[in-house]
């Protein structure tokens, strides 16, 4: 794996100039993902979400590689195509270079909108990687809920109040979707962990197949926490096993980090204005809700990884 | 290259299907006048570790040779990122107000 010093002498993928907010962590994963990539020819794909708005507006592009917009639903459609199109050209002898393929979208466009395209994708067997920046819910449109927002959080479209704590329902888990699918690899990461993130972006354009990555991006209007802590929100979501990084390969189960003494929930809730009536006097049942949900979840993985392996 | 890029372009110079010919040009767009904050970075305290680099989402610090350079304060959009993750014993960042 390239150490921070080789990557630094690559090209920018995702270059500066683009509008994505102050402290946006997708923006790091899209460039990180991209300098993981490396200088090989690369064409992307995304879908219609924050990063597609905030980098692409005509004329300007922030994108240092080849980048198709199609529309909401069919990231996963339109590089499939692409690659489907690469390997007919390369079968007949018209095209020599070695090309990688990479789709972009966010969790709307992963989540709910394009799970149909991306299914279809993964159950062709492309040879492509889709990666879903998940910052868990609609953030471009104004912080709708998605079905990756998670359960007790202030959305506009499920504002906590004295009906709702929040979003009543919890979020599905497209990781576990995808890996049913059996791709050639599957991974979770996060920017915070960008060694962890780079080295399963090369593992995973290296796997003979299709590749799904999911990335956990907080995002700072939405999730309303101060802008310089995007790192540290984002590492804490790892630390307090809300956002366990593992991956998936050849039928096993790997955690890549576990943490020696798991930090309690609260510590990552805090921060976020999103979750700030969990704290209130009164709501501590929910509070004890989400530590119990994410303790089994956290159960079921390691449960998931010792049966894989054993 | 076809592009305007000093004024908008009428319909007669837009490139077909609105495609963008040319990679990267967001350079041409500064987004350092959105800062409140501006990172100031002393070359003494730095040890070149690149924690700013690879976190910035703005692409700001810039790096030659494996070494930090600098910031760019064309693109920089002072998020304090750079200064949180630095390590605690180099705090080569520092965020200060921006004047006007």
């Amino acid at each position: 794996m390239a150490s921070l010093k080789e990557l630094s002498k690559r090209t920018e993928g995702l270059v500066g100039g683009h509008r994505a907010c102050a402290g946006c962590a997708a923006s790091t994963a899209i460039r990180q993902i991209l300098l993981a990539a490396g200088d090989k020819p690369t064409v992307t794909g995304i879908c219609t979400g924050c990063m597609e708005v905030v980098t692409t507006i005509f004329p300007y592009t922030a994108w240092n590689v080849n980048l198709v917009h199609n529309a909401f639903e069919n990231s996963a459609a339109t590089v499939s195509g692409m690659e489907a199109a690469y390997r007919a050209l390369k079968r007949k002898g018209k095209i020599d270079a070695e090309i990688q393929f990479i789709a972009f979208g966010g969790d709307g466009g992963t989540y709910d909108i394009g799970l149909q395209s991306l299914s279809g994708a993964i159950e062709r067997r492309h040879k492509m990687l889709y990666v879903c920046y998940d910052n868990e819910a609609y953030m471009n449109t104004g912080y709708q809920r998605s079905s990756a927002t998670p359960y007790c959080a202030h959305t506009t479209t499920s504002p906590a109040g004295t009906k709702i704590p929040g979003k009543p329902q919890k979020r599905k888990d497209l990781t576990e979707i995808i890996i049913a699918h059996e791709p050639a690899y599957a991974a979770q990461a996060t920017p915070g962990y960008y060694m962890d993130l780079i080295r399963k972006v090369e593992k995973a354009l290296a796997a003979d197949g299709p590749s799904f990555i999911n990335v956990l991006s907080p995002c700072v209007p939405g999730w309303g926490y101060p802008l310089d802590q995007t790192m540290n929100i984002s590492k804490l979501a790892v630390e307090t096993l809300f956002w366990p990084i593992y991956e998936w390969q050849d039928g096993k189960y790997k955690i890549n980090i576990k943490p020696r003494e798991p930090k309690p929930l609260v510590d990552f809730l805090k921060l976020q204005a999103r979750f700030r009536h969990l704290l209130k006097p009164g709501n501590e049942h929910l509070l004890e809700e989400l530590q119990a949900e994410v303790n089994r979840r956290w159960e079921v993985l390691l449960r998931k990884e010792q049966a894989t392996n054993g | 290259m076809s592009m305007k890029f000093d004024r908008p372009m009428n319909w007669k110079e837009l490139p077909a299907g609105c495609l963008i010919d040319e990679a990267a040009t967001s350079l041409r767009f500064k987004t350092g006048d959105w800062r409140s904050m501006r990172p100031i970075w002393d070359a003494e305290k730095c040890i070149h570790c690149l924690f700013c680099w690879i976190t910035c989402p703005d692409t700001a610090i810039t790096v030659q040779d494996g070494k930090m350079t600098g910031i760019d304060y064309d693109y920089c959009k002072g998020c304090g990122i750079c200064a949180v993750i630095c390590p605690p014993k180099a705090s080569a960042i520092d965020m200060v107000r921006e004047e006007k």
